[in-house]
């Protein structure tokens, strides 16, 4: 019998084998505040008055779930939209962000870091700085500041200060590398917002109870629309992995929901330019938390590729590398260009520009029999940052 | 007799450890660094295996170790490198690196070749104390090697006596909230912690790391412990000048009156 214990943390911050705090000792005092203090705070009525106030009244919340139609017909399914793209900053990232800083504030901090990869982290985390005026530091991959560089201007207007990581690969694993050493240098008045499921414990534990609100409303809107609160299918994209395992989270221990998560394959899991860490990973410890991981045989991390800058992370986070390995959710490997047409195909078919990210999740509706299923596919983030990277590619 | 006990049963103060990056600045010079500082008068010599994420690390010891990777070096080819180290060298060597090399090489094989190269201890920031108690401190004693613990100034009391009960050889005494390689004059704040930490009265051996660079540093760090451990600024005076003479001279200038 799965049960839902089965897929939570547990008590000393492990998922299966995975998960834990493999930090060193100087970052150690910060996870220790957060470790005890972090159901405690998030439980008080007058913390989930104030996050449930701003999901509703500053994000936009609750996001509609919607039945798509003209997909619906092309599948022969029930394939419904959550439409976490209409959140305010274009993406599902502000529902972390909003609970982490709340959560900041409780601890009395008064600086806050974070990492950003594609810079929607950024962007919603320079959001709630200035929403709560704190002070708001972003580290950047340098490689990615070119790459991403409206998402740069966007932090900067809203009063963020954007540092550009130089070390190793200037991508997201070295942002997050050069945020974790800030926290050391910082350790008394500044917290750090991670942006997905990884890092140590409770991280992953946090970040996925404020993602949750993603399946804790697809259940009451199923049971308005279709008169029961699942489906029978739940399609995310997976690159730390927050959306996906808001999406999933209250199906956990619910065997008759198959979870379906979206890899990107890159240029294909054969090809060396990839980021589908279950295909391509292996154990090992990453950013504080053991996990599955793309490394060499020597233990070095080796740099992801995919064209979306959201899934490009050498990682994924504990709570999916144990999904994958307990064979709860299925896995599937998206590449590029099945990507990019699936990505053409919701603007199409439903008037939708998806983020590169979801559109890996919308494709893999034909890697999968959903034939006369009801499908629920968690719709991330939108596209509008992405037009580039459309442009660049061209095939519409 | 673990040679790290050894060391610190004959001095008590003014111990020096030295850290360079296995493999830097050239890959074959591992070996003769170790032997250039031994001739020099260090006390402990500390290698670092060089890793791809180096959270703990500044600029300076991410950048030897990014090189080092560059030109090949791995744990592997470390082990092999030191086959021959205690033919040359007598003092105890430390390895430092990150938990993730060491669980792909194979943490028992690591253990079994650490005792067969003749290394003492260990240090692996990112291994936690409560994952080194369940999983790994029996296969560590099994092969006589050392788990060194690290401090900080925000290292609870509680914490520290824990960190005392679980170290064997000595204490890594982290100076001030950072990572390695930033350059401070030392604080009062340093310095209440140091005085605070000092009349603990720890039974384990502490040394001073991170920000000691040279003879005053050096000095005022072995007033609060036993000795104290030079990085960065070794892996400065490399990239200036990785001579012998200039090793000689550079631990010199710390040690000598």
């Amino acid at each position: 019998m799965i049960t839902k214990e089965n897929y939570k943390v547990n008590s000393k911050g492990y998922y299966g084998k995975f998960g834990g705090a493999y930090v060193p000792e100087m970052l150690l005092p910060n996870i220790l505040e957060l470790q005890e203090n972090y159901l405690e705070i998030t439980s008080r009525p007058s913390f989930k008055k104030e996050f449930d106030y701003l999901l509703k009244d500053y994000v936009g919340r609750p996001t509609p779930l919607y039945l798509a139609q003209r997909m619906s017909e092309k599948y022969q399914a029930q394939i419904f939209l959550k439409r976490e793209d209409l959140c305010h900053t274009g993406a599902h990232k502000v529902n972390n962000t909003i609970g982490q800083i709340l959560l900041a504030k409780a601890l009395h901090k008064k600086k806050i870091i974070a990492e950003t990869g594609a810079g929607q982290h950024g962007v919603a985390t320079a959001t709630v700085c200035a929403l709560m005026g704190m002070e708001c530091i972003i580290y950047m991959g340098a490689v990615d500041m070119v790459r991403q560089r409206p998402n740069v201007e966007r932090m900067k207007i809203l009063g963020a200060e954007i540092r550009a990581a130089e070390s190793g690969s200037k991508t997201l694993k070295d942002a997050t590398n050069e945020a974790m050493r800030h926290w050391i240098n910082n350790p008394t008045d500044t917290h750090y917002i991670i942006g997905s499921v990884v890092g140590p414990h409770p991280y992953p534990d946090l970040v996925a109870r404020f993602q949750s609100v993603i399946s804790e409303e697809i259940k009451y809107q199923l049971t308005e629309q279709i008169g029961k609160d699942h489906p029978d299918m739940v399609i995310a994209c997976v690159g730390g992995g927050s959306n996906a395992a808001g999406a999933f989270y209250h199906y956990l221990d619910r065997p008759e929901v198959q979870l379906i998560a979206a890899e990107a394959a890159g240029l294909g899991i054969d090809n060396k330019k990839s980021a589908a860490t279950t295909f391509l990973g292996t154990e090992g410890v990453l950013h504080g938390s053991k996990t599955l991981l793309m490394q060499t045989a020597d233990g070095q991390v080796t740099e992801p590729y995919s064209i979306s800058a959201g899934l490009d992370y050498p990682g994924i986070g504990p709570i999916h590398a144990h999904l994958f390995d307990s064979g709860r959710a299925h896995f599937c490997a998206v590449t590029d260009e099945e990507a990019m047409h699936a990505g053409i195909d919701l603007s199409r078919l439903e008037g939708i520009i998806p983020a590169i990210e979801t559109a890996h999740a919308i494709s893999a509706l034909d890697k999968i029999e959903v034939k006369d299923k009801v499908v629920v596919i968690n719709v991330s983030g939108r596209g509008d940052k992405d037009l580039d990277t459309y442009i660049t590619w061209g095939k519409y | 007799m673990n040679r790290i006990d050894e060391v610190f049963s004959k001095k008590k103060k003014g111990v020096l450890n030295i850290y360079f990056t296995a493999g830097y600045p050239k890959i074959d010079d591992t070996l003769r660094i170790a032997r250039a500082l031994e001739a020099a008068g260090v006390d402990l010599i500390e290698i670092g295996i060089p890793y791809s994420d180096p959270i703990a690390d500044g600029p300076t010891i991410q950048d030897s170790s990014q090189k080092a990777l560059d030109a090949g070096m791995s744990l592997k080819l470390l082990m092999k490198q030191l086959q021959d180290l205690r033919k040359y060298v007598k003092i105890p060597v430390i390895l430092m690196g990150y938990i993730n090399p060491v669980l792909q090489y194979g943490f028992t094989k690591f253990c079994q070749d650490c005792k067969g190269v003749g290394i003492d201890g260990v240090i692996l920031p990112d291994l936690p104390m409560q994952e080194y108690v369940e999983m790994y401190q029996q296969t560590f004693e099994e092969h006589g090697i050392y788990n060194i613990f690290l401090m900080t100034p925000q290292t609870s009391e509680k914490r520290v006596f824990q960190i005392n009960e679980a170290s064997k050889g000595f204490i890594y005494m982290v100076s001030s909230a950072s990572i390695t390689g930033a350059k401070q004059e030392v604080s009062q704040a340093q310095i209440d912690y140091f005085e605070r930490i000092q009349k603990m009265n720890l039974s384990v051996q502490r040394l001073i790391g991170f920000g000691i660079s040279n003879k005053e540093t050096f000095d005022n760090a072995c007033q609060y412990a036993s000795g104290a451990i030079i990085g960065s600024a070794f892996i400065n005076q490399l990239n200036k000048d990785d001579s012998d003479e200039a090793i000689t001279s550079f631990v010199g200038s710390i040690i000598n009156p």
